[in-house]
């Protein structure tokens, strides 16, 4: 069994659909731990000393948050930013989070034939996360394809949210194909690499 | 009692009219005092009254300058001036003694006279000098500071020649001592003492133990003493008892043949880390200023026009002879003890006359048989004459020399800027905890608190805290408001706090204030008396037991953040809104467009509160609304 932390972003929670439904969903799984950063953090004063000592207690972060101007809330970039020290992170001695797994699940209004070159987004989803992806390379993890509902404000979440459970129960019983999902371009609903147990 | 009440109007009156004139002419206090003395000397000589006796009372007033000199200087900075005090204060009494003897020799006197000339006119005048540059704000420069070294070593240095003199008497003068030590002597001799006629030891024994006396009861026995007087709370009884500290001080100096002056500015030094600093300081001054004026005064009237005009280009000549040679041994000592710049000249200039310490020396000397009768009188002219010319050359300091040195003098200035002083008044819940803020982020504060036992806590956790009422104004430029940059009001009676803000926004207006109000309606008062910052001192603390309440309920801590953010800005909106309409007539008058306004807006926020307008809401929640809208939009928020 992996120790797995979910990390929920969501200023707008209470007009959220499909991060609430998600949130709801997973907030029932069992020995994961949960954090609504926003609702820990209303006043974006991070404790620096508290998220570093979850990191190392746990082997799996997977970090869920609607993207905003081709990026996550500001609250998730204040919290990278305090939180990834070096020397804890990276530089000297900053090897804490070595060969953890790193995962990302994202919601976009935008439909997935957006993200291409002749849609309005003009890149594919995974240009605007390469940010996060650099940032778990550079602190030694493993970065896992994101997983993401596009059209989000126009889908019924349940789909979703169901296979978000997956996700995390998988990601929990060691059950995900971390080798696939590192391959994948993006996860969904229908395409996660979960194996039978 | 008419002729006292004669005196007192007829000098009140030459002050009150002549000093303002003065200043407003830019010549300083002190040549308004000089110039009203002469002005009413007919009078006075017309109504047979004693100026020397008057001169010799007010002369009191040099001791409480010193008093509050020894105030401002902690025994760290003393300690830090002491090769200053010692050789340039040294070197300034011998050199020019000296100088002035051989000056003397050289007119045909016998060396006795001259060396008596030279103690009597070596002394520079405490009095003008230091009320001078205390006016001036050049107390703390670089030539005010050698200035006060020399003047403090004069001081000292008078008492050994009160001893020295009575050995150069004069065998001619002899016959006339039987009445001279009659009507002078008994004027200012000591006429009761605890070591005449005791051996040496003793002396010595009774000396060291009047100067400890004076230490340990300025060290141990003014904290419970004025513990015991602020316990009563009356104004006038700390007044008495500063006041009887230092006329006791005086008086045990005098006792035992030292320098009352030399003894009260050790109480001072000792006092200057007390935390009744400022309050005594506030207590003593317009006795200082008052007496002060006298004496100046008195010097004025002293003058005797009729020696003046009979030996005019004799006078003068040894007047501004004598202020040259000062001048020039002063520069000299600068040069060599590097003070250098306008700070130079500001030195060399401003202590170049002779000083009131002369009077008493010449009269001690006539009595002593020392200096004939003739000559004393030429020499107190000489010595009225350079002091009336001081405030001429301090002049000369400003106009043509400062100009010079203008670049040096600017940088000056913005150093003191830089150390500005943060003055927070009242020390309770809501001062204390700005002082914490401030003082641990290493900023310098004055505290002032009108409570002693609050100061004994103070004390205890190592907290520099000064008894006092903040509201009175002497207080508050005691504690340097003319030079601070920030004043905190956190005194919790509004009244007060207002009139306190008004004080110190008419007495510094570039200065900052921050004040705590105590509701809405005080907020307007404190912003029409002139403060930059107001704050309810609850505001805060409900807004956040509101949002607390929020979360308890249930509601999403960020989204509680949002709504309290909101609440206040709204709050703030209006506060502003109405801030113009506001004056202390329209809260009462119902039909003033401040209560109708205030009125729209209380139904306004009321609408919020009972949800019935939906803008406070999605105010906060503006920006993290959906882009687009959604399907089933009204139950997404539920």
């Amino acid at each position: 069994m992996a120790k797995v932390i979910h990390y929920y972003a969501h200023p707008g929670h209470r007009h959220s659909h499909t991060n609430k439904a998600m949130w709801q969903a997973a907030t029932q799984i069992p020995d994961i731990t949960h954090v609504d950063l926003y609702a820990e953090y209303p006043r974006h004063q991070i404790d620096i000393d508290k998220e570093q000592q979850r990191l190392m207690d746990h082997d799996v972060i997977i970090m869920q948050f609607p993207l905003f101007w081709y990026s996550s809330p500001s609250l998730v970039k204040e919290w990278i930013d305090l939180t990834l020290e070096r020397g804890f992170a990276f530089g000297e001695g900053g090897d804490k989070l070595k060969d953890k797994v790193f995962a990302l699940a994202v919601s976009t209004a935008g439909s997935q034939d957006a993200y291409a070159p002749d849609g309005y987004q003009r890149l594919p989803l995974r240009a605007y996360l390469v940010p996060f992806e650099q940032t778990a390379w550079l602190t030694q993890m493993r970065f896992l394809a994101p997983y993401v509902q596009h059209s989000a404000l126009q889908t019924n979440p349940k789909d979703h949210s169901d296979g978000f459970s997956k996700l995390i129960t998988a990601l929990r019983d060691d059950r995900l194909d971390l080798d696939a999902a590192s391959r994948a371009e993006i996860l969904t609903h229908t395409t996660l690499p979960i194996k039978e147990a | 009692m008419t002729g006292f009440l004669i005196l007192a109007t007829v000098f009140l009156v030459a002050g009150v009219i002549a000093v303002p004139i003065a200043m407003r002419l830019g010549l300083g206090s002190v040549l308004g005092y000089l110039i009203a003395g002469i002005a009413i000397s007919p009078v006075l000589s017309a109504l047979h009254v004693d100026v020397i006796s008057i001169q010799h009372f007010a002369e009191f007033g040099v001791v409480m300058m010193l008093f509050l000199v020894g105030l401002e200087l902690e025994p760290k900075m003393l300690w830090d001036m002491r090769r200053r005090l010692i050789g340039l204060g040294g070197l300034q009494v011998s050199v020019t003694v000296i100088a002035v003897m051989l000056a003397a020799m050289a007119l045909g006197q016998p060396w006795t006279i001259g060396l008596a000339c030279g103690m009597v006119l070596a002394l520079s005048s405490t009095a003008i000098v230091m009320q001078t540059l205390g006016e001036k704000g050049l107390t703390k420069s670089d030539g005010g500071q050698a200035g006060f070294s020399v003047l403090l070593f004069q001081d000292i240095a008078a008492i050994p020649m009160l001893a020295v003199i009575p050995l150069l008497a004069l065998p001619e003068l002899a016959h006339h001592a039987a009445d001279a030590a009659h009507s002078t002597g008994s004027d200012h001799g000591t006429s009761f003492s605890l070591v005449e006629g005791r051996a040496g030891w003793q002396v010595a024994i009774i000396t060291f133990a009047a100067i400890g006396g004076v230490i340990a009861a300025g060290a141990f026995l003014t904290g419970p003493l004025f513990r015991f007087i602020a316990a009563a709370n009356l104004r006038e009884l700390f007044v008495a008892t500063a006041l009887m500290f230092v006329i006791g001080i005086a008086l045990l100096m005098t006792l035992v043949g030292l320098s009352p002056a030399l003894g009260t500015f050790i109480a001072g030094v000792v006092l200057a880390n007390s935390e009744y600093r400022h309050e005594l300081e506030s207590d003593i001054n317009p006795f200082r200023g008052l007496l002060l004026g006298l004496f100046f005064m008195t010097v004025g009237a002293g003058v005797n026009f009729d020696l003046l005009s009979a030996e005019f280009a004799p006078i003068i000549g040894m007047t501004i002879g004598l202020i040259l040679l000062k001048a020039l041994v002063l520069l000299a000592l600068a040069r060599l003890f590097k003070v250098s710049g306008a700070d130079k000249w500001l030195f060399g200039l401003g202590l170049s006359q002779a000083g009131e310490f002369g009077f008493v020396l010449l009269s001690f000397t006539v009595a002593n048989n020392v200096l004939p009768q003739d000559i004393s009188d030429r020499l107190l002219l000489v010595v009225a004459l350079s002091m009336m010319l001081t405030p001429a050359l301090f002049m000369v300091y400003e106009r043509l020399i400062v100009p010079r040195y203008i670049v040096e003098e600017e940088r000056e200035a913005d150093e003191i800027e830089s150390h500005g002083n943060v003055i927070i008044a009242g020390h309770g819940r809501f001062g204390g905890i700005v002082n914490r803020m401030l003082r641990s982020a290493g900023i310098e504060t004055t505290v002032l608190d009108y409570s002693s036992s609050q100061l004994n806590m103070l004390k205890r956790f190592g907290v520099r805290a000064f008894y006092g009422d903040a509201t009175r104004a002497d207080l508050l430029h005691a504690a340097g408001l003319e030079t601070a940059r920030l004043l905190v009001v956190a005194i919790d009676n509004r009244h007060a706090a207002t009139e306190l803000v008004r004080l110190a926004r008419n007495t510094h207006p570039e200065l900052h204030i921050v004040a705590r109000a105590v509701d809405r309606t005080h907020v307007y008062e404190l912003y029409q008396a002139g403060a930059n910052d107001m704050i309810r001192e609850t505001f805060d603390s409900s807004v956040r037991a509101g949002r607390s309440a929020f979360e308890a309920l249930g509601m999403h801590p960020f989204v509680a953040e949002k709504f309290c953010e909101a609440f206040v800005k709204d709050d703030r909106s209006v506060l502003r809104e109405l801030a113009d309409l506001y004056t202390p007539e329209a809260a009462l008058d119902l039909d003033s467009p401040y209560i109708a306004r205030a009125k729209e807006l209380m139904t306004q926020q009321g609408a919020q509160l009972t949800g019935r307008g939906r803008a406070f809401r999605e105010r906060s929640d503006r920006g993290w609304m959906p882009p687009m809208p959604q399907s089933n939009g009204e139950s997404a928020e539920s």
